[in-house]
């Protein structure tokens, strides 16, 4: 028997859920395909490797470190007129995911600069002694080699995005974490808070564990 | 050695390294030149810090030399545009200390990463990949990661990827220094098989003279950037002429009499060393037959240096000053190496 007010709210809870899903999963591919690219360069135009360039380092270095300084919650409002531009709105989950993604980009490139940092150099200069193109070196040395953390890397961003999602219902993003401020918060319902956190406490769990067991099935070392 | 047609296939001239923080500038290696002829193996020694890792990186440019030459095969090496140096490396290929395989591929699609990056087209890719585990004798490990093999088979695994474009110079960094004494020798035998075979001209450095001894045609010896002295293995081997070599000579040629032994000496200790041909010569039985003097080795040692003997030995002695003396002259002629140890009675 559940108790009155969260059946009353399990409509609610439903979308809620799946808009959750539905912003984390789309910021999610967006800071993987724009940040993935970014960490790389980051990564291969460093002191000694065989990209260096300092300049592009430092801009791209300064860029993301300039956009990871911002509170999410202020990036959330800043980022309105480009919300309105790209998604022609500025409420609910579509537009809350513009803000997610622009703050999951820089997060991610990180992850993906200190996961390729941790290969072995020495690897890195066999594949450069063998005469590979630095495309190559990326496809064929750095991402595999980089795999298993590159995977923990996308699981943390997942779970800081479910995090930040919860900020979203600022602007009316909708969202797990909506729900759980709006029903349960504002209204001192505690059994709705208390269920939108095991909720999201069972999302994050799930999370962790998938990314760990792909890790690991990818870790040849 | 018998090598026929000897021309320099690397020629390093004026190599300078330099490496520097905001603090000081450390001087990596100094001015060196050296020429390298084709199809011999050259051996760099020298302790940790003598430039000579710094230096063997500058041939095919994973270091770049602050000013200086290297030429390969006619090429300036310091000269070619980065996609002219890709090309140059796939000719000019090295193995490492610690191997350095990308441990998320199998030892398979190492080798196929090394042809991919040369080019080769996928049908060739797979044949080329059997033949070379077959060369360095690996055929059952292709589908296994480096995480799996031992480590001798790793640098096995090192060595086909260094061969899998054909190369004319193999560059060898530390490549055995890494593997316990019976692993170093199986090593040492692959490349001297592969020189042989393939005409290959091998360049390494290492600080173990036992692999200089064992394979090396040549040698160079590295101080504190530059080289001190340079020649045929056996040369210096045989007469090394600065303090340095000597130290290294030593490690394998060493020579301690244990003291008592010296202090009841009677007679007179000298050192012959035998060269070549004459260490088969029986220079000793013929100095007893001679002159009125007994002997006693009291220590002695046959290395075979590329299959040419080198042989020393310390003998004591016995008999009238004359006889001893008459003696000495004619080992001295015979062998040119005759030493009169000084602390002996």
């Amino acid at each position: 028997m559940l108790p009155d007010s969260l059946t009353a709210i399990l409509p609610e809870l439903n979308k809620a859920f799946f808009e959750t899903v539905y912003m984390v999963g789309i910021s999610l591919g967006v800071a993987i395909l724009v940040g993935l690219p970014l960490g790389i360069l980051l990564f291969v135009t460093d002191k000694g490797l065989f990209l260096q360039n300092s300049l592009i380092k430092k801009v791209v270095g300064f860029v993301v470190n300039m956009v990871r300084s911002v509170p999410f919650i202020i990036l959330l409002v800043a980022l309105l007129p480009l919300t309105k531009l790209l998604t022609g709105t500025t409420i609910g989950p579509t537009a809350a995911s513009v803000s997610l993604s622009v703050a999951g980009i820089p997060f991610f490139a990180r992850m993906v600069e200190t996961s390729l940092r941790e290969i072995d150099k020495g690897v890195i200069e066999a594949s450069v002694s063998v005469g590979a193109s630095p495309w190559m070196i990326i496809k064929d040395v750095l991402l595999p080699e980089a795999r298993p953390a590159v995977i923990q890397a996308i699981t943390i961003t997942t779970i800081s995005l479910v995090a930040y999602s919860a900020m979203a219902g600022i602007v009316g993003g909708g969202g797990v974490g909506d729900l759980a401020i709006r029903f349960g918060y504002y209204r001192y319902d505690n059994t709705v808070m208390i269920t939108t956190v095991v909720i999201l406490i069972c999302l994050v769990q799930l999370i962790q564990y998938t990314g760990d067991v792909f890790a690991r099935l990818v870790d040849k070392r | 050695m018998d090598k026929k047609g000897v021309c320099t296939l690397i020629e390093i001239r004026n190599l300078v390294k330099t490496y520097s923080t905001k603090k000081q500038t450390v001087v990596g290696v100094d001015n060196v030149s050296v020429k390298i002829e084709k199809g011999e193996i050259f051996g760099i020694v020298g302790y940790s810090g003598a430039g000579k890792s710094s230096l063997i990186r500058c041939l095919n440019l994973l270091e770049t030399p602050t000013s200086g030459e290297i030429i390969i095969d006619g090429q300036d090496f310091t000269k070619l545009t980065s996609k002219q140096l890709r090309l140059a490396r796939q000719k000019t290929s090295m193995i490492f200390q610690h191997f350095h395989l990308i441990k998320s591929k199998t030892v398979f699609d190492n080798l196929a990463f090394a042809l991919k990056a040369a080019g080769v087209p996928k049908a060739k890719i797979k044949p080329r990949v059997v033949e070379l585990l077959e060369m360095v004798g690996l055929s059952d490990k292709a589908d296994a990661y480096p995480a799996q093999l031992s480590g001798g088979q790793k640098q096995r695994v090192g060595i086909a990827r260094a061969l899998a474009n054909n190369p004319s110079v193999l560059l060898c960094d530390e490549a055995t220094s890494a593997l316990d004494p019976n692993t170093t020798k199986s090593i040492l035998k692959l490349l001297k098989k592969i020189n042989k075979e393939l005409g290959l001209t091998i360049v390494l450095i290492t600080h173990e003279m036992e692999v200089v001894k064992e394979i090396c045609d040549r040698m160079a010896v590295m101080q504190d950037g530059k080289i001190v002295e340079e020649g045929p293995v056996y040369d210096l081997f045989a007469e090394p002429k600065q303090p340095l070599t000597k130290q290294f000579i030593e490690t394998i040629l060493q020579f301690e009499l244990p003291p008592h032994l010296v202090e009841s000496r009677k007679g007179k200790l000298i050192k012959i060393q035998f060269k070549g041909s004459i260490a088969e010569e029986s220079v000793v039985s013929e100095v007893f037959q001679k002159y009125k003097v007994r002997g006693n080795i009291l220590h002695g040692k046959i290395e075979y240096i590329q299959e040419v003997p080198l042989g020393i030995f310390i003998m004591e002695l016995i008999g009238s000053h004359d006889e001893i003396e008459a003696a000495i002259r004619f080992i001295t002629l015979k062998t040119q190496s005759l030493e009169v140890l000084e602390n002996a009675a």
